[in-house]
């Protein structure tokens, strides 16, 4: 067994440094890497790329990112919700590319398995397609779209072992698994952190290959961003 | 002149047997409460799930567990939860069965316009581009015009494209059509309005066939 284990968030983000591109996963404030997060704000590092499905509100995920101007450009399919994102886009303080949520998995996912680009149909005779190549295939037209290239990917599980295996609950497993092993070093933090062999192989979602460094999170807020309910009957 | 209700009533008809579906936000949300308690259908938000139930009962809502609006969700029996790669696989290579989302504006020929209006804060296509390039079944839910009275139906579309090419059929609040080679083709008026009244509120080229059936709700 190889043990990914390290002490806390401040062992597992050892190396990151100013100008570097990470990918962070989440869905919405959901499965989002929340000690990951922290620790950035408190190591300080400016003139980060981050490559992440959403850029998390005001006050949580990577709007505290934002607030500190840590963030200089944000690779995003969507990222409403967030006043402090929308003054410096505004402003031109923070670069902004947005991409088609789709392919923006698959760009995290080439980078994972190996391939540099995807053929996509997605964007083809939009603004997101201009300037890039185009191919058709069976008389349908697709756009040319490169793997990313990042230094550290930051993502949530709900439990992993020592050996770096994951295996992810509901709907915040999103991007994390197509960003694990999709940077130089992959940080994963889990609610429950436990002895190699606990999991059964068989249910594990992501393998330990993939995962450089593995932390328990000491806590997790798991904040919600639309409470919808239903009454009883 | 159909509500946001009555236009979600009437796609909820065109739910079949067996369907996998992708709800956007908005008036397709809502055709989740019409569609037939007789058939089977399994609901799929792209953030990773299949098998959406309803709204979890007060004190109940999982942070885990949400959709694609972010709003908190239950699953029904039978469910099952991925990854986004997996889930726009699913959506890609066209195993989802019917794709139904709203528009800003829709042209003649399909194409579809629904993420960004220039000058105004741009939030991002999300999943959008994703299903109106894969999706072969799509149905759009909009109003026929803008609060202006002006019409969304169109030769071109005026905003920046989602797709070109894709939209299949369209529910506004006053008809049903659907696109073809030589244009938006009229098959149901919604109760109560012409057939003139539908011809004024479009822009874009309107065929009539000779009978055009009042839409059942």
């Amino acid at each position: 067994m190889i043990r990914k284990t390290v002490a806390d968030a401040q062992e597992a983000l050892r190396g990151v440094q100013d100008g570097m591109t990470f990918m962070l996963g989440g869905f919405g404030l959901c499965g989002i890497p929340e000690n990951a997060i922290a620790e950035l704000v408190r190591l300080g590092i400016k003139d980060i790329t981050c490559i992440s499905n959403n850029a998390g509100v005001d006050d949580f995920g990577l709007g505290l990112l934002l607030q500190k101007k840590q963030i200089r450009k944000m690779i995003s399919s969507y990222v409403g919700e967030n006043d402090e994102f929308e003054r410096q886009m505004l402003s031109g303080e923070l670069d902004v590319e947005l991409t088609p949520q789709g392919t923006l998995a698959e760009k995290c996912r080439a980078a994972q398995a190996g391939f540099p680009a995807i053929y996509t149909p997605a964007g083809y005779g939009t603004e997101v397609a201009e300037g890039k190549e185009t191919r058709e295939f069976n008389g349908k037209m697709y756009v040319l779209e490169y793997a990313y290239n990042s230094d550290f990917s930051f993502v949530k599980a709900w439990k992993g072992d020592e050996a770096g295996n994951l295996v992810f609950k509901g709907t915040a497993r999103n991007f994390n698994p197509c960003m694990c092993g999709a940077s130089g070093i992959t940080v994963a933090e889990v609610e429950e952190l436990l002895p190699a062999g606990s999991l059964d192989p068989n249910e594990i979602h992501i393998p330990g290959i993939f995962v450089q460094r593995i932390f328990q999170g000491p806590h997790y807020e798991k904040r919600i961003e639309q409470r919808t309910v239903r009454k009883r009957d | 002149m159909l509500d946001k209700n009555g236009i979600a009533k009437r796609i909820a008809r065109e739910v079949k047997d067996g369907y996998y579906v992708n709800l956007g936000i908005g008036i397709p949300t809502l055709v989740a409460n019409f569609v037939r308690s007789d058939i089977s259908v399994e609901f799929q938000s792209e953030n990773g799930v299949l098998g959406m139930g309803p709204f979890p009962y007060e004190g109940e809502e999982d942070p885990d567990i949400i959709n694609a609006g972010k709003q908190t969700i239950t699953t029904l029996p039978g469910a099952s939860f991925f990854d986004s790669a997996t889930s726009f696989g699913m959506i890609r290579g066209q195993h989802v069965d019917l794709t139904i989302l709203g528009a800003m504006e829709v042209s003649e020929n399909g194409d579809i316009a629904n993420w960004k209006i220039p000058g105004k804060m741009v939030k991002g296509m999300g999943g959008a581009m994703d299903l109106v390039a894969s999706a072969e079944n799509i149905i759009v839910a909009m109003m026929h015009t803008n609060k202006a009275g002006k019409s969304k139906l169109l030769k071109r579309c005026t905003l920046p494209l989602t797709g070109v090419g894709c939209v299949k059929k369209i529910v506004s609040n006053l008809a049903v059509l659907e696109i073809t080679d030589e244009g938006f083709k009229l098959l149901e008026r919604a109760p109560g309005i012409s057939v003139e009244a539908i011809k004024e509120a479009t822009e874009g080229k309107l065929i009539v066939p000779d009978e055009v059936p009042e839409m059942e709700i």
